[in-house]
């Protein structure tokens, strides 16, 4: 089954496309990164997939065929949106009661075991907690829901460090024993490494690179060797991108395999998901060349 | 970090039982207790003014009309109920959810946002309406008096009119009304009030200038004496059945030394009745003063022709105007329900 399922996504406010030609599959089981610069349409992509927005070219399903914003997807997915905005007047405790006669299923116990553990009192305002604090009461009202699947928007992005830690490892505990598929949007690069095993890299409105972490990892690796020979190279590999630093060329590319050989006087490492990212990030057009964005398709359409 | 778990994950259905309607009660009174609590304050108060008044009128044994500028005054501060309604109460209750971004939070949860609208505005606009025809019965019981039969106010003049229980509750409703529709189409929570208090007051104006006349079909007279209470709509004169301009009847008028300044004013004088007829027949033009203007043009076969609505028509026009507001303010917030479903965040 595929939590969020695009083809030929796309959503225009007013003459500026936010989101073009997105076609993408995020299976279930995972905990899925879209990865982008600002304005690359990751907000939009998980708007759509949430409801709160309608596309205006292509088509977005959700749980496995169903369509967003409908009841079952409404009952199957929570969500926070960025900068978790809850009822600032509203108290701890009346927002769990709020959130608990607005759906279906709503585990009181646990959100307030939990909210107990974090420390958040239930008497005080939504508004008077700290931007962490907001952040987990979101989270927690989130699971509390019982949901198939999550959807985080730039979660991280008001934490401090230590907040983000634990805010992850909420999502991950969540992900591993419950089975709660988790899609998070995020320019943080270096957490994703440690909680994503599926990457969705955005820029521009489209999808870049899709596909599980290990597959990518697996895929890609950086050349290091003499400059000099680089462009002989690059005419013949998929570069994705080239870095030099003095003498020495170091190229990120697309393999078919590890069975590919090493160039003779040249070196092959793997890469981290952040120099993978990176690299592409840099590089908005390799998204053009046949890989894994093809792949994907190929595997979308059964 | 959490030692804490979930427990084992419910049967998800591919089309799930909505979230019971009642379920939003609770939220709808949590979150707009402070307005709807504001309202019947204000109101309460304002009635136990009314209350008092309209005792020592009763006590009074006599109902003075002199009373009308104090009527007109109090009046006027009452028409302010409705606007001020649909811009506090009405238009935050859309636009403070998008103004703050609570709608990302509030539209993905299971009771869908549809839902959520109806649940929200159906139970504040009842709530409003209630209070607005409340505070119309103890108007119409308060000033009943000094209204109805009154010589020269008529009970369909745009003073009063939309005071009484039906009017009230339904310029309160259509103010609400409107206050929600800006809410989502402006999604800032002060401009959204400003736009009511326009909206409202353009429609309150149209309506009392052009709409409400229109009713039913006026009547019409030839009698300088006017029914009490009648609401003229227009008049003009008329020579043997046909029409004529105001300068025609002053160079009639001229030749006794009497002038017409406006249409209407002929009808502030004594009955031309009243005089004694022979005396005025006899005697086409004896001089200036001794001879009834009035009955010196009827005379001369002009007429003044009066089209008015009497003020026995007051409760149909009620009923006429709340029917139409119940109306629009249905179809306007069936707009703010279709708006929201359309909202893209």
């Amino acid at each position: 089954m595929n939590v969020i399922e695009a083809a030929g996504l796309g959503k225009r406010y007013g003459s500026t496309w936010a989101l073009r030609e997105c076609t993408l599959a995020i299976p279930d089981g995972h905990v899925a990164a879209l990865v982008g610069p600002n304005g690359a349409g990751k907000t939009t992509l998980l708007n759509l997939a949430v409801g709160l927005a309608t596309p205006t070219a292509g088509t977005v399903s959700v749980l496995g065929g169903t369509r967003p914003g409908s009841p079952a997807a409404l009952d199957g997915i929570a969500f926070v949106a960025q900068d978790a905005p809850l009822h600032a007047n509203l108290s701890v405790a009346d927002t769990l009661h709020l959130t608990r006669n607005l759906n279906r299923r709503f585990d009181q116990g646990y959100a307030r075991a939990r909210l107990d553990e974090l420390g958040i009192p239930l008497t005080r305002k939504a508004g008077k907690l700290s931007g962490g604090q907001q952040a987990q009461l979101a989270l927690t009202l989130a699971l509390g829901r019982r949901p198939r699947l999550l959807v985080l928007d730039e979660p991280m992005a008001s934490l401090d460090p230590l907040a983000r830690h634990d805010f992850m490892a909420t999502a991950m505990t969540a992900m591993a024993d419950d089975g709660v598929s988790v899609v998070l949007s995020s320019h943080v690069l270096t957490e994703l490494e440690r909680v994503a095993d599926y990457l969705v890299l955005m820029s521009r409105g489209s999808v870049q690179v899709a596909g599980e972490v290990d597959d990518l990892l697996a895929s890609h690796r950086v050349l290091t060797g003499p400059a000099a020979e680089a462009g002989r190279y690059a005419e013949r590999l998929a570069v994705v991108h080239a870095r030099r630093g003095g003498a020495q060329a170091h190229l990120l590319v697309r393999t078919n395999g590890s069975t590919d050989p090493v160039p003779p006087g040249w070196e092959a490492h793997p890469v981290s998901l952040e120099e993978l990212a990176l690299a592409y990030l840099r590089e908005p057009g390799a998204a053009s060349l046949p890989g894994p964005v093809r792949a994907e398709r190929t595997e979308v359409s059964p | 970090m959490t030692a804490l778990t979930l427990p084992a994950q419910p049967g998800h259905e591919a089309s799930p039982r909505p979230v019971p309607w009642r379920r939003m009660a609770w939220i709808t009174w949590r979150q707009h207790r402070l307005a709807v609590a504001g309202v019947v304050a204000v109101l309460g108060a304002v009635s136990v003014y009314l209350y008092i008044t309209g005792e020592q009128l009763r006590h009074q044994g006599f109902i003075s009309y002199g009373a009308g500028p104090v009527l007109s005054i109090t009046a006027v501060l009452f028409q302010a109920i409705p606007p001020l309604i649909g811009a506090f109460v009405g238009a935050p209750v859309l636009a403070r959810e998008l103004e703050t971004g609570t709608f990302r939070f509030t539209w993905t949860q299971g009771f869908g946002r549809a839902r959520w609208t109806v649940a929200t505005l159906a139970p504040l606009a009842l709530a409003v309406t209630i209070a607005a025809a409340a505070f119309g019965l103890v108007f119409s019981w308060s000033y009943g008096p000094q209204i109805i039969g009154n010589p020269v106010l008529s009970p369909l003049a745009a003073t009063t009119f939309d005071l009484h229980e039906v009017t009230l509750a339904g310029w309160t409703l259509v103010a609400f009304a409107i206050g929600s529709v800006a809410g989502i189409a402006i999604r800032r929570v002060v401009p959204a009030m400003f736009a009511t208090l326009v909206a409202w007051s353009g429609l309150a104006v149209l309506t009392g200038a052009f709409l409400r006349r229109h009713y039913q079909a006026p009547l019409v007279t030839s009698n300088f004496t006017l029914p009490d209470g009648a609401w003229i709509e227009s008049q003009r004169w008329a020579q043997d059945g046909h029409p004529v301009s105001l300068s025609a009847v002053d160079q009639v008028l001229q030749k006794i030394g009497a002038t017409v300044a406006a249409p209407g004013h002929l009808g502030q004088l004594p009955a031309a009745g009243s005089q004694s007829a022979a005396g005025s027949q006899s005697a086409p033009a004896p001089g200036p003063g001794s001879v009834n203007p009035a009955q010196y043009l009827l005379h001369h076969g002009i007429t003044q022709l009066t089209t008015y609505q009497p003020a026995s028509r007051l409760w149909p026009f009620q009923w006429i105007e709340g029917g139409w507001l119940l109306a629009l303010s249905l179809l306007l917030m069936a707009a703010a329900v279709w708006l929201v479903l359309r909202r893209a965040a």
